[in-house]
């Protein structure tokens, strides 16, 4: 390392710039509770301070923030979903992301890379011509390409993977996006925090209080705070939280896996996903394939992650692109998906008055962190949710009113 | 958890395998509210902790239960499920 620049690295008069302030001790009582500062939670407390002038927020991370799902997930933001309640509220979240750089003024190395979901099978094509028209009528582009313009698009693209399930077409889709995934934490959290909400790190919520059906506050390592309103955006904890209010719900948490290549010079401009591969792929500006796969097969509450998954991702990316079986996976990890059975999310309120849910985000959370601050922000604002999120809410599932949405799932599960 | 006793067949690669999900009693149908068969169409528990699974040996075409903590992975026992007496 040079010395001037070491000169800088010890110098008090050059601090390193903090993106926060560094709360310690919470206060007795906030209006708002915000139990997980991944970036679900950090954007519901931006927006509720931006748009509605509600400051007094807490938001509780146990860990760091930005350390849970938001940090493990492969990046990708699209809205080629295949019900128009779930392409209409995707595409709300693509039209905030493209600003958000500049909004938040930050880089988030938002990058425009076009996606296909490739498909091997006729009963494929039959999903994505679906997906085209629903997306169509919605007015987000999206529509399916045949084998010489994916080819076109991708070069090194094998169109027959190694013979194995040879490419019929794609559903191309015009937005399909990267960014970088911790900036996108680190931007709400520093507009949250310039805007006076508090961010608590090593705080864990151990309780909460519910009297008469109304929350009251909640205990914490951290101390007591009590407060009428509390959003729980803990993705694969939520099991745990939903346990502390005795709220039943569908969630189930199943680890997903996603690993990264050593770097390259870009040549994978584009996002390709196949469903029967059970791949998904792009590589990130510094260069790495950024790589996942599909759900671990049974329930675990765990982070860790298995050479079975990487052995089974590695022999499909390599049909896919035979020259990369030199190149070396650097990296592996997990992450807890918190599934529901229609692959749509619960979002809003709950049976007890007060306790918000913003949950259920499966393997489609990090593409829904804006849209899902700004209608959570909304609900807790004005105690009821926009039109948008209507169709997630939790009692859905007793009303048998389920927003089947495992078609546009990206892999099959 | 890479290795799973089977009742039947002993010790298994867990490949040979299948999670059928959590052991769950059926609400008599007849009798409960809707609500009641709502929650045990979608409902789950899913907090963490020691759980009855069913699980399938696919080779043997053997349903039977196992005891697994779902945070460690740890399987304490499996056992086939006791048959049910029939009313005739």
């Amino acid at each position: 390392m040079p010395l001037r620049l070491l000169k800088y690295a010890i110098s008090r008069e050059h601090p390193a710039p903090r993106f926060f302030r560094d709360c310690v001790e919470p206060k007795k009582t906030y209006d708002v509770v915000i139990i997980g500062g991944g970036g679900h939670g950090l954007a519901a407390a931006y927006y509720l301070a931006k748009d509605y002038g509600i400051t007094n927020v807490a938001v509780l991370e146990k860990g760091y923030i930005g350390g849970g799902n938001t940090g493990r997930n492969t990046t990708i933001i699209r809205s080629n979903y295949l019900t128009p309640e779930g392409v209409k509220f995707y595409d709300a979240s693509v039209k905030i992301y493209e600003g958000l750089s500049e909004e938040l003024d930050l880089n988030l190395f938002y990058s425009n890379r076009g996606h296909f979901t490739l498909a091997h099978t006729e009963s494929a094509m039959r999903t994505m011509r679906w997906r085209a028209e629903v997306n169509k009528h919605v007015g987000v582009e999206s529509y399916v390409v045949g084998p010489e313009e994916i080819s076109k698009a991708c070069p090194q693209l094998d169109i027959s993977c190694s013979g194995q399930a040879p490419i019929l077409g794609a559903l191309y889709h015009a937005p399909g996006s990267v960014a970088r995934h911790d900036g996108v934490a680190w931007g709400y959290a520093r507009g949250a925090d310039q805007l006076g909400v508090e961010i608590f790190q090593n705080t864990e919520v151990t309780r909460i209080d519910v009297k008469g059906g109304k929350v009251c506050g909640v205990q914490t390592n951290n101390g007591y705070i009590s407060t009428n309103k509390v959003l729980s955006a803990v993705a694969g904890f939520t099991p745990r939280i939903t346990q502390m209010v005795d709220l039943q719900t569908p969630i189930v948490i199943h680890p997903l896996q996603a690993c990264v290549t050593e770097p390259m010079k870009p040549w994978l401009d584009t996002i390709l996903v196949s469903g029967s591969l059970h791949v998904y792929v792009s590589q990130s500006s510094r260069g790495e394939l950024v790589m996942g796969s599909s759900l671990d097969p049974y329930e675990m509450h765990s982070t860790r992650s298995s050479l079975d998954f990487v052995e089974g991702l590695t022999s499909h990316i390599t049909d896919m692109f035979p020259f990369l079986s030199n190149v070396k996976v650097v990296r592996q990890w997990a992450g807890m998906a918190d599934l529901t059975p229609d692959f749509a999310p619960i979002m809003g309120k709950t049976p007890i008055e007060g306790f918000y849910l913003d949950a259920g985000w499966g393997t489609w959370g990090f593409k829904a962190t804006p849209i899902s601050g700004k209608t959570m922000a909304e609900t807790i604002a004005k105690d009821m949710a926009p039109d948008l999120i209507k169709s997630f809410r939790l009692s859905r599932f007793e009303d048998y009113e389920l927003t089947g949405e495992k078609g546009a799932a990206s892999v099959g599960h | 958890m890479k290795l799973l006793q089977c009742p039947v067949n002993g010790i298994r690669p867990l490949s040979e395998f299948s999670y059928g999900g959590e052991f769950r009693t059926m609400p008599d149908p007849d009798s409960c509210t809707d609500q009641q068969w709502a929650a045990y169409v979608h409902y789950r528990s899913g907090a963490p902790g020691y759980k009855k699974e069913w699980w399938y040996h696919m080779p043997s075409g053997t349903w039977f239960i196992a005891e697994r903590n779902t945070i460690t992975d740890k399987v304490s026992r499996t056992y086939l499920f006791p048959k049910r007496e029939v009313a005739v």
